[in-house]
């Protein structure tokens, strides 16, 4: 049911066309009201090979709402096909087809043997947000494009992570996973930003399992991939940030695709004292800031909650307060999630709630006692709270207006030290 | 047409104004034929995505101070609030005030759309009222809520009896105008027609139609010299501010598009004069407005002296980068309000204009008649070719492949870089102040040579992308699309 939208924290389903643009050569073909696409594409770095304004849009008017849109959506493909140089076409729907009643999957299907590829993503905003959106369109792909394949190359694992343009971080993070699992002496396969594209798309069903290191965004897509192709998949929740999580991360998927243990384990050692070398240098700034204090709250999605969660509280000694989940995870993933905030070092316990509403996390935040200088992990919105309470504020999940991210990255261990440079950069502007 | 401010909806821009979105001829052409009546606008087989009319109504209505605009539709519709908030937050804080104004979505969803939601939306309207203690309240429909048939009208007519503060529904279904600028037409009309209360006095004030006010200090000095007030909208005024407008001694804006609706409102109904000249940029626009301001406040001894004082500042140090510019070439793509009042400065400054175009264009305004940049570009026999185009990309590369200019001027996010990606040089004409009077015009000129004399950067890109277009549109007529007998396709 309609809910109050308080501080927004998520966009509709058709904003996962970002997850389409983040597909090198492949374009969104919107059948939607004319505007959708510019307010979707409320982000940063989206003026790559296809921005918004590319976007091939049926521009729905009153006409098209009374007497149905579909033959506009006809030309509009055909057009597309003749204007933009891509590779691959996913018409996606906004509201207003889904509601009258449009048969875009009919009229897709009418391009079954056009040149390049087209194909259907139901992204009817009132459907559900843009995480799951990004759901759907990978579920496009997976139906419009893959087949299963008797063919498997040794070692080649497909990862998914981050929601591309949701989450600020996605690229930066997506490349340090592809070479963490490439140090393992696995072959990465991803199909987002530059350099990958359609042609690892057809690389999927080749794959020997599929990675999902997220909470439980693409759980449903993995599930139907293992169905679909055949292919198993290893679901680990947590984004790995820092040396205790990344450590954990590689001997889980090194484990999980057979890798040599003492391999595993050489590399461990190798990355922790690298890390470690920095830790020590910098360990007397972390114990004398005077202003750190010891608690501290993140306000995100699920997937960066929990990564920094464990990060905060397992690599850098932190105690969590309340932290707040706002991506409407869908019911019945949240016992679960609620379990792995649990599962702490010391056997503490972060006490994680789902909670859309910004205004109700922002009375929270006022009312707990931090102890000291709250330390607040969320989006621009948390700026105003952070100042109220003269805490710590540190950008990092959408909007991060203000602050400007193009390829930096917190997974793994050099996205660890990046994380604690970002934090006590913040700090370091106060001295008591 | 007669402005009638018992209904909360209003028509949309093509409906009232005979505007456009598809054309391609000339300034002579169109104006002549807007001016007889002839011209029809075309359709498109083929767009790409533009822009939404909810944009320009909620950012208007939600810039205002201390106020509470409430969306009811899905996530998408509400999520510009993040943007918003953040120029909401930053232009208050140039200007050293608060403004806790929010912005806060309904997230419908499928339930909602078979069952409605008329009850969840009374409820969030209460809830906000409570949270925030708002000076007005703006309910505004989408596309969504206004299919299922919500009425809108009826929940804030209910909420009325509940909430001591003004309640205002405003309508902006996404589908009904493929203008934009209609946004800005819902936002006056639901201010003029739930905030506005009739005059007590007369007052010495201007209503200054703007965006974000950045030269509002400069403006205040300026007009200290005629003795009159001027009083920014929306963004930043008070509630009280708007209450007051129709004691105004005159209404302005920065620009035709944006002010149209507001201005002939203020005048129809409370006999506030409506300054209706070509803008304020350059040197012509500049002192034609400052001198009809003068004639309808009585001021112009007081004008006419300034105008002396700046010109002998201004205008040699105009004329000495003019002969830098001369032989430029521009083609130009903003709002109507903009494109031909910017043609018209760079024409002023010895650069030709090849093609220009417009993201509508509006036959006549609300007084009935064609909008005065086009006339005074008819009178002063300033012609080029034109198209127009609600930011169809494709059409935008195609003209400047054809011209290749020197210089791509611009003023919608995510338009300039197309440009630089082509290898031509692009300014990004964003704030409204930019080619402000004398003193900007100035700057602008400067801007001008500036950005065509270090074309490092997009001559370093252009090198190195591929464009996204085929071949095959490049070869194509600009007009390849376009449907005559289907205005509104």
């Amino acid at each position: 049911m309609a809910k109050i939208l308080d501080k927004q924290r998520y966009r509709c389903a058709m904003a996962a066309m970002q997850s389409v643009q983040a597909i090198d050569r492949a374009i969104p073909v919107l059948h939607s009201g004319p505007g959708c696409a510019q307010k979707l594409a409320n982000s940063s770095g989206s003026s790559g090979y296809f921005s918004p304004n590319i976007f091939p849009c049926t521009s729905i008017n009153e006409k098209d709402v009374v007497f149905g849109g579909v033959n506009k959506l006809r030309t509009t493909i055909e057009n597309a096909l003749k204007v933009i140089d891509a590779d691959l076409y996913v018409v996606m729907t906004g509201c207003i087809p889904e509601i009258v009643g449009d048969n875009t999957e009919e009229i897709v299907e009418e391009f079954a043997d056009a040149e390049k590829p087209v194909i259907y993503a139901s992204t009817a905003g009132f459907k559900g947000n843009n995480y799951k959106g990004h759901e759907q369109v990978v579920d496009a792909i997976i139906e419009g494009l893959l087949e299963k394949s008797d063919e498997k190359t040794d070692g080649l694992v497909n990862i998914w992570a981050d929601v591309p343009y949701q989450n600020e971080f996605w690229l930066g993070n997506l490349r340090e996973l592809e070479k963490l699992v490439a140090e393992l002496g696995l072959i990465p396969n991803t199909i987002f930003g530059y350099g990958r594209g359609i042609e690892n798309i057809y690389k999927i069903p080749k794959a020997q399992f599929n990675l999902l290191v997220s909470p439980w965004v693409g759980l449903k897509n993995v599930k139907k991939m293992e169905k679909k192709l055949g292919i198993p998949y290893l679901h680990y929740p947590t984004l790995p940030i820092g040396a205790f999580e990344t450590s954990k991360f590689l001997r889980t998927v090194g484990e999980f695709a057979g890798v040599d243990k003492n391999k595993v384990e050489r590399l461990i050692e190798e990355k922790e004292k690298y890390y470690y070398y920095y830790i020590e240098r910098f360990a007397d700034l972390f114990l004398e800031t005077r202003v750190m204090s010891k608690q501290f709250s993140v306000v995100s999605d699920a997937q960066y909650a929990l990564g920094i969660t464990k990060f905060l509280v397992n690599d850098v000694g932190l105690f969590p307060a309340r932290q707040f989940i706002v991506d409407d995870t869908p019911r019945e993933f949240r016992k679960s999630i609620k379990e792995y905030f649990e599962e702490l070092n010391y056997g503490i316990k972060a006490e994680a709630v789902f909670e859309t509403d910004g205004y109700k996390i922002h009375e929270e935040i006022k009312k707990h006692d931090y102890t000291g200088y709250p330390l607040i992990l969320g989006s621009y919105w948390e700026k105003a709270v952070a100042e109220e309470t003269n805490g710590h504020f540190l950008s990092v999940s959408w909007p991060c207006n203000e602050r400007l991210i193009m390829n930096s990255f917190y997974v793994g261990y050099d996205g660890g030290l990046k994380l604690i440079e970002d934090i006590y950069s913040v700090a370091k502007t106060r001295f008591n | 047409m007669a402005i009638n401010l018992d209904n909360s909806n209003i028509g949309t821009r093509e409906n009232r104004l005979g505007s456009i979105t598809g054309y391609v001829g000339s300034v002579s052409d169109i104006t002549t034929q807007s001016e007889c009546g002839t011209l029809r606008g075309c359709g498109r087989c083929f767009s790409q995505s533009s822009s939404c009319l909810s944009g320009c109504a909620l950012s208007q209505l939600g810039g205002i101070r201390d106020v509470a605009v409430i969306h009811h539709g899905p996530s998408g519709c509400s999520c510009t609030a993040t943007t918003q908030y953040q120029t909401t937050k930053q232009v208050a804080k140039k200007r050293g005030v608060v403004n806790n104004s929010v912005y806060i979505g309904t997230d419908m969803d499928e339930n909602d759309t078979i069952f409605g939601a008329a009850d969840k939306l009374h409820d969030i309207i209460l809830e906000v009222n409570r949270r925030y203690k708002p000076k007005a309240i703006f309910v505004s429909s989408s596309c969504t809520s206004g299919i299922i048939g919500e009425d809108i009208d009826s929940v804030v007519e209910e909420v009325r009896a509940e909430v001591d503060v003004p309640v205002i529904a405003a309508h902006c279904e996404g589908f009904k105008s493929r203008i934009w600028a209609t946004g800005f037409d819902i936002s006056d009309h639901a201010v003029v027609s739930g905030i506005v209360k009739p005059p007590k006095e007369k007052r010495n004030t201007i209503n200054f139609k703007n965006f974000y006010e950045s030269a509002r200090p400069e403006i205040i000095e300026m007009f200290k010299n005629f003795d009159l007030e001027p009083v920014f909208l929306y963004a930043n005024a008070t509630v009280e501010e708007l209450e007051h407008m129709s004691e105004a001694a005159a209404t302005t804006c920065i620009c035709g598009v944006l002010g149209n609706y507001l201005g002939n409102a203020l005048e129809e109904k409370y006999g506030v004069p409506y300054i209706r000249t070509i803008n304020q940029s350059g040197i012509a626009g500049f002192e034609t407005w400052l001198r009809e301001i003068g004639r309808v406040t009585d001021r112009s001894d007081k004008i006419e002296k300034y105008i002396a004082e700046q010109r002998a500042i201004y205008i040699p140090q105009i004329e000495e980068v003019k002969k830098e510019l001369k032989g430029l070439r521009a083609v130009l793509g903003m709002g109507p309000g903009y494109t031909f009042e910017v043609s018209r400065v760079l024409n002023e400054l010895g650069i030709e204009v090849v093609w220009a175009l417009a993201w509508h264009y509006d036959k006549k305004y609300e007084n009935n008649d064609v909008p005065p940049t086009m006339e005074y570009l008819l009178k002063n026999n300033i012609d080029f070719e034109i198209s127009v185009s609600d930011q169809q990309n494709y059409e935008v590369m195609n003209i400047l492949n054809r011209f290749k200019p020197d210089l791509y001027l611009s003023r919608h996010p995510g338009s300039t870089v197309w440009a630089i990606k082509q290898g031509v040089p692009a300014l990004y004409v964003a704030d409204e102040y930019m080619i402000f009077g004398y003193k900007h015009t100035l700057e602008f000129a400067k801007t001008i040579l500036n950005t065509i004399r270090n074309r490092s950067f997009e001559q370093n890109l252009a090198k190195r992308v591929k464009l996204p277009y085929t071949d095959w549109w490049y070869d194509q007529d600009l007009g390849e699309f376009l449907q005559e007998g289907k205005a509104n396709g």
